[in-house]
């Protein structure tokens, strides 16, 4: 017993070569490392399969007392009644619309500032811009949704102070149907521009210094090295955050608008998550609250698909 | 022949210096004063709030709305919460999230691609709120601590950062070496791994706290007694369902709109104070973070 421990040590780097044998085996051999997936997985399994097993509901009526399984199929009676409501149209419009604005007019913003960092000649001049437009980031939606309401409030906030001095009439911004989308996007503008910027910068700085010095002896102005060295350096990077926000498209800041939202402006903040918030969970239709989650759901799966897809062919970048 | 590019070029650039300059000097006004006002605010006069008066400076400089907090017994409940849900739930985040990345870093783990197959889908693919809600209410976690933790035990991003960090960053010839003498893979994660990580692991438990500090969803979802509320819940309170209490509670009680109104300031420096005080420090942190996130793994 004693010698075959002594020659141990020496034989395992062989014995670990050889091992091809079953994946039973393989596994008996890092047992330990599954001990430690153990938890892990477990957690995994219950807490994002599981809710897709409770998924099924979204075609039964779910009744409490017999249980998911037990609950009578309806098929797709779910997902007719929601095509067929009343609020249909305007959730779909309200979360396409707030989505594709973000994409169009959010998503640039972070790409520009990176572009200003990295074409200021101070170093801590630069510093301090990316410093002071990270700060937001860190506070909560509640505490930001409260700054608006505070910086936007018609009676003592500063913009529409600052609308009474030129003469024109306090606005309730928070109220209004009309000012629901601009608000919410250009606040998400302001809280996220500095912390999504960071992956660019990154970016910029791996560009190749050589390819510059090209295009000035090249003379191209500044612009247009931007336009020809800079951006297509960043357009890899680009192009995957692009695929990723876009796979997470009809659940843009959900928290956010939930906050926002009050009896006057719903017209336009009502989004399908929200109306799944206050159907579902408050009034408790779970069934018909799944289904429509799942019809967000897949939608935003195939969007995904398809623009990955699309990203391989075209621009040769693409998530997998 | 030359001369006149050179000029050419040389004010093209100073002019293009000058307007990315004033773009920079802008943006930075842009996001400072909304928080500028709100630090104003909360240390004026209340009376001078109201009528407009603060737009960049203190006006009538007091403390009033901080003592007011100081007597509210909600905000000190929410913030002794907060600050368990931030520790318990961090610790709970770090340990499944390490237990989870350091195997799934071994390039010996068998079926390692399989099993990060079934991770990273998660990303892309939930049940959704609904049933989620379900499964954490039959597991009878409502209303009690336990749904503010579990749930959220694992970021699949943060694990997938971790994982990327082990494997790029701690030679794999260390490990086999460790193994060579015998060490066991417990040890070896133990007493190698985690202190050759300490960059990441800080800025996972960043990351987690941060995250814990600032939800409020769940909390909205699962905690129905108040005694449990975390910070951002009273926060909400004060901040949004105040505003309609203000509104009906119109003549006679000047006094009580008046601090009603200032405390929203004050409430709202107190609870970003902890974050927006660490963020000097960890700001380096975070954007490593985010770096190595990036880096496809």
């Amino acid at each position: 017993m004693e010698s075959v421990q002594a020659k141990a040590p020496a034989a395992a780097p062989v014995g670990r070569k050889r091992q091809g044998g079953g994946l039973l085996r393989r596994i008996g051999k890092r047992y330990d490392l599954y001990l430690m997936l153990l938890l892990p997985l477990a957690w995994y399994l219950i807490f994002h399969y599981g809710p897709l097993y409770g998924l099924q509901i979204a075609f039964k009526n779910f009744n409490p007392g017999k249980g998911i399984m037990g609950s009578e199929w309806v098929g797709l009676e779910h997902f007719q009644r929601f095509f067929e409501s009343f609020y249909f149209k305007r959730l779909l419009w309200n979360t396409l619309s707030i989505n594709l604005l973000s994409l169009l007019i959010a998503f640039p913003v972070p790409i520009l500032l990176a572009l200003i960092v990295n074409e200021l000649r101070s170093k801590s001049f630069s510093k301090w811009l990316q410093n002071i437009t990270f700060i937001p980031h860190f506070m909560s939606v509640v505490v930001i949704v409260g700054i608006l309401s505070v910086f936007l409030s018609p009676s003592t906030g500063p913009v529409n102070k600052l609308i009474e001095w030129l003469g024109g009439e306090p606005i309730r911004f928070m109220e209004s149907a009309g000012w629901f989308k601009t608000i919410f996007i250009s606040s998400n503008i302001w809280q996220n521009m500095g912390w999504q910027s960071i992956i660019y910068i990154a970016a910029l700085s791996g560009v190749n210094p050589q390819l510059y010095e090209a295009a000035k002896m090249d003379g191209a102005s500044r612009l247009r090295r931007i336009w020809h060295v800079s951006l297509p350096g960043i357009v890899p990077v680009i192009v995957i955050l692009l695929i990723l926000d876009i796979g997470h498209f009809m659940d843009v800041g959900f928290e956010k608008i939930l906050l926002m939202q009050n009896n006057l402006n719903l017209e336009t903040s009502d989004v399908i998550s929200t109306f799944v918030y206050t159907t579902g969970i408050l009034k408790g239709e779970y069934s018909y609250t799944a289904a429509i989650g799942l019809f967000n759901s897949l939608i935003n799966l195939t969007l995904l698909l398809l623009v990955n897809r699309f990203a391989r062919k075209t621009a040769e970048t693409s998530l997998w | 022949m030359a001369k006149p590019t050179i000029t050419k070029s040389a004010s093209d650039g100073r002019v293009f210096d000058i307007v990315v300059n004033v773009l920079a000097v802008l943006i930075m006004l842009v996001v400072l004063y909304p928080l500028i006002f709100v630090v104003s605010a909360s240390f004026s006069d209340p009376a001078k709030v109201l009528g407009g008066e603060v737009w960049l400076l203190p006006k009538g400089v007091t403390l009033a709305a901080y003592e007011n907090i100081l007597h509210n017994g909600e905000i000190w409940t929410g913030y002794r919460n907060t600050i368990f849900y931030a520790v318990a739930g961090t610790l709970i985040n770090m340990i499944m999230t390490v237990l989870a990345a350091y195997p799934l870093s071994r390039p010996d783990l068998p079926g390692r691609g399989f099993l990060m197959l079934i991770i990273t889908l998660t990303m892309f693919f939930s049940g959704g709120l609904i049933p989620t809600y379900m499964l954490v209410k039959n597991l009878h976690m409502v209303d009690t601590v336990w749904a503010l933790i579990v749930p959220g035990a694992i970021a699949t991003y943060n694990l997938i950062v971790m994982r990327t960090y082990f494997q790029t960053s701690i030679p794999w010839e260390l490990q086999e070496a460790a193994h060579m003498d015998g060490c066991t893979n417990w040890r070896l994660l133990w007493n190698i791994i985690l202190p050759l990580s300490k960059p990441i692991l800080a800025v996972m438990v960043l990351f987690y706290a941060v995250g814990h500090w600032n939800s409020f969803f769940n909390a909205l979802i699962y905690i129905r007694r108040e005694s449990l509320y975390p910070l951002q819940l009273v926060l909400r309170e004060i901040l949004m369902i105040s505003q309609s209490d203000a509104v009906d509670a119109s003549v006679g009680i000047e006094d009580k709109i008046l601090l009603a109104e200032s405390i929203k300031y004050a409430v709202i420096i107190v609870s970003s104070l902890p974050v927006l005080v660490m963020y000097p420090f960890v700001q380096r942190h975070f954007v490593k973070g985010v770096m190595i996130g990036s880096i496809k793994g």
